[in-house]
């Protein structure tokens, strides 16, 4: 019997480690200790009700469990046999409680192939990785196949590049073998910068040898024999685990001179980000590993040409290379087998915002949107109507009602004025406002700009004033005109991806909720009330009684009125704190 | 170069000269000179900028463009308890400016700054991954899950006393 503990950054913030300790104290009290293995894993992706706590082999699934509930799992479940259902997972829908994780909606649809691992193995151990197969896939290529055997398999499994730009990773991979070079380098970029996805960390904590492993194959394929993991310094946890994953390979003789008793040689070593979005781009990101500021620059020529140290760099992302090793061992064709037409596999999400399951999921590529929002997803919050869903982070769009039976693939999301991104997929409803989200991406946006090229430095700050502007009751009709063709100009003439990409939230909300930015504009209101300035709090006089409970507790003295008699507010000084509505006991005071 | 205010103490400039040689002062390296500094020193106050320059033989010029470029490095010193509020895509639409708010109402601090006493530093970042408990805030290294703006009080009290 073993009990998985997820050891994810979510789930360790809500004490999982005290969770696995307690445990393991409960089990030494009944002698158990030697019969039952408790096992701190990796991401199970249900982080909407972690910590979570999965018992192997009836796969009972226990969510939100405590510290204080280890001893009654032993007593209970390990002891006699009973399973917790205070524990178990409720069924939203249909009310009933669900044993194991095979039968939930979150898990039913997905399809595991690069978070095969997350959640099952122990990433700090190496032997766990082996044992499901680890490294085989680099024995299998180092002694029966050539570099363009390797390539050639890759190719044809139609594998595409899952940091954003969705470009062929066996193409990439022969363009900087054909490069002639004395030293080249495979870099993983794991500079997971995209607010709302955290899919790279999970892979990185749950599953680190599936990577490293990876990262050898792409370098026998290329010629390099030298490795780089980009990772960001905000992600301890992943740090942490790639070194330890790394030393145990090395101690194996999986890194290091002549793996398999081969001429074949590698190792792999980290270079840490500092923050910033940019150096997701891979001309910035290798500026960055040589110790510079994160600019990206004009290319051609490209980083298989002239990269880090201008040598020839390959540059693929963490679930990139996730994917490769299942693709050597299952062939090119089993891989070919899953997708869409143009879009091959699988990829993994990371659901967020207004969304019942938060979490991380894998799902086959062509699945529709309504299927991962509502299905897995288990529908909005609260009850609340869907209104939109933003994909592809900074640099996507929001795609609204009309898109939720659109397969989800590379090309089908930048039809619809989006982009897949990295694989975020941030969930609204019916309270958030367009405008202001549309503001919020350009805030970011306007933060992040490296500032080399003077279309994503000025002109998205400009687009942000504009978006201020309206969202403060001061745009004109003009304004959305001028948005649109700014926004235009920005895409075209940026230098990298950063700029070519950032009028997107922008642009897609133009075109899906141009109502809402009219209703902001003309009639100065902001339908779902998150515009503070087009706000106003007024007190009915027939409902107010003059109890002053409002005027006492005005922190800036607003309100006025003599004791019995109705009050009022004063417009010109209210900061619409709502503060005056939480204490009116009589339902006097309401939003205009 | 012969310049350099020393404002540092003898024993820090060591330290600092110690960090680089242990990089053999390569520019190549400068961000993770910086990132091992910045944890010795707790920030990168530009005397300190000034010795690294002078170690890599690179201009002070650049140290500082890698300094400001980068989120991460700060050169005002952060306050005993420093607060981050996460400001990704998930909080945000999870009210995570209005928690934001009320911390910068009751510590009585701009975005960037420390509170007087050197106790609270209030910053943003972006996505800590931990989406599933949004909006989060962190202090020091301790995650504060699912917070609302009433519960902002009680976790300043936690660290008054």
């Amino acid at each position: 019997m073993h009990l998985l503990i997820c050891g994810g950054t979510g789930c360790k913030a809500s004490s999982s480690d005290a969770i696995a300790e307690k445990l393991k104290l409960e089990l030494a009290a009944n002698t158990l200790q030697d019969e039952v293995q408790v096992i701190l894993t990796g991401c199970f992706g249900f982080c909407e009700k972690g910590p979570i706590v999965k018992v192997l082999p009836d796969n009972t699934f226990y969510i939100q469990v405590t510290p204080e509930d280890a001893a009654e799992i032993v007593k209970e479940h390990v002891v006699k046999g009973r399973k917790v259902e205070r524990l178990l997972y409720v069924d939203p829908t249909k009310k009933t409680t669900i044993e194991d994780s095979k039968h939930m909606g979150f898990y039913r649809k997905q399809m595991r192939i690069a978070l095969r691992n997350c959640g099952f193995i122990n990433p700090e151990n190496i032997d766990e990785y082996i044992a499901r197969e680890g490294y085989q896939a680099l024995g299998k290529v180092l002694t029966e196949y050539n570099p363009q055997q390797t390539i050639d398999i890759i190719k044809k499994s139609g594998l595409r590049g899952r940091g954003g730009g969705g470009f062929p990773t066996g193409l990439k991979w022969e363009i900087a073998s054909k490069n002639p070079a004395d030293q080249k380098y495979v870099v993983c970029n794991a500079d997971e910068g995209d607010p709302g996805a955290f899919m790279d960390r999970s892979i990185l904590e749950g599953d680190p040898h599936s990577v490293l492993e990876a990262m050898a194959i792409c370098g026998y394929c290329i010629g390099a024999s030298k490795g780089l993991i980009y990772i960001r310094a905000e992600y301890p946890l992943a740090i942490k685990r790639l070194k330890v994953a790394i030393d145990q390979a090395r101690e194996y003789g999986l890194l290091g001179n002549n793996i398999f008793g081969t001429e074949f040689s590698f190792d792999i070593e980290l270079r840490y980000g500092a923050g910033a979005f940019v150096c997701g781009e891979e001309t910035a990101l290798i500026h960055s590993m040589e110790g510079l500021r994160g600019e990206s620059s004009n290319k051609p020529p490209y980083p298989a040409q002239s990269g880090y140290l201008g040598k020839p760099t390959n540059v693929n992302n963490v679930e990139t290379f996730a994917n490769v090793p299942p693709i050597i061992l299952k062939g090119a064709d089993w891989y070919f087998s899953i997708g869409t037409e143009k879009s091959k596999g699988t990829k993994v999400f990371a659901l967020a915002g207004k969304i019942n399951n938060v979490g991380l999921i894998e799902v086959p590529m062509g699945i529709t949107l309504r299927e991962v929002i509502f299905e897995i997803g288990g529908g909005i919050k609260n009850g609340k109507r869907f209104k939109a869903v933003q994909t592809g982070g900074p640099s996507g769009g929001c795609l609204t009602e009309k898109h939720l039976d659109t397969p989800i693939d590379f090309d089908n999301l930048v039809a619809a004025g989006s982009m897949m991104g990295s694989g975020g997929m941030i969930v609204m409803d019916e309270d958030d406002c367009m405008v202001s989200v549309a503001k919020f991406y350009l805030d970011f946006t306007v933060e992040e700009s490296c500032g080399k090229c003077s279309p994503c430095r000025i002109g998205n700050k400009r687009l942000y004033e504009l978006l201020d502007r309206i969202t403060k009751g001061e745009g004109t009709m003009e304004d959305l005109e001028r948005l649109r063709n700014l926004s235009q100009v920005i895409k075209d003439t940026s230098l990298c991806g950063l700029g070519q990409t950032s009028p997107n939230p922008v642009l897609s909300t133009l075109d899906n909720f141009y109502d809402e930015y009219v209703a902001h504009v003309v009639d100065k209101k902001c339908p779902s009330g998150q515009c503070k300035s087009l706000m106003k709090y007024i007190i009915d006089p027939e409902a107010c009684v003059g109890c002053t409970a409002c005027a006492r507790n005005c922190p800036v003295n607003a309100i006025s009125g003599e004791r019995k008699k109705p009050h009022e507010i004063n417009q010109s000084i209210c900061i619409k704190c709502g503060a005056c509505m939480d204490k009116c006991k009589f339902d006097a005071i309401s939003i205009k | 170069m012969s310049h350099i205010k020393l404002e540092l103490k003898p024993e820090q400039v060591a330290k600092i000269k110690e960090i680089c040689k242990s990089f053999n002062n390569d520019p190549g390296e400068l961000i993770n000179v910086l990132h091992k500094t910045q944890e010795t020193f707790g920030y990168l106050p530009a005397e300190v900028q000034e010795v690294v320059a002078v170690e890599l033989n690179i201009s002070v010029a650049k140290v500082y463009g890698v300094v400001t470029f980068y989120s991460f490095f700060t050169m005002i010193p952060k306050g005993k308890h420093p607060i981050s509020i996460c400001t990704g895509t998930a909080c945000y639409v999870r009210g995570a400016e209005k928690v934001l708010d009320e911390f910068k109402r009751i510590l009585n601090v701009k975005v960037g700054e420390t509170t007087p006493d050197g106790k609270f530093s209030l910053n943003c970042l972006r996505c800590v991954g931990a989406c599933g408990l949004a909006p989060v805030v962190l202090i020091g290294e301790k995650v504060y899950g699912r917070v609302s703006p009433d519960g902002v009080k009680n976790i300043i009290k936690e660290y008054e006393e």
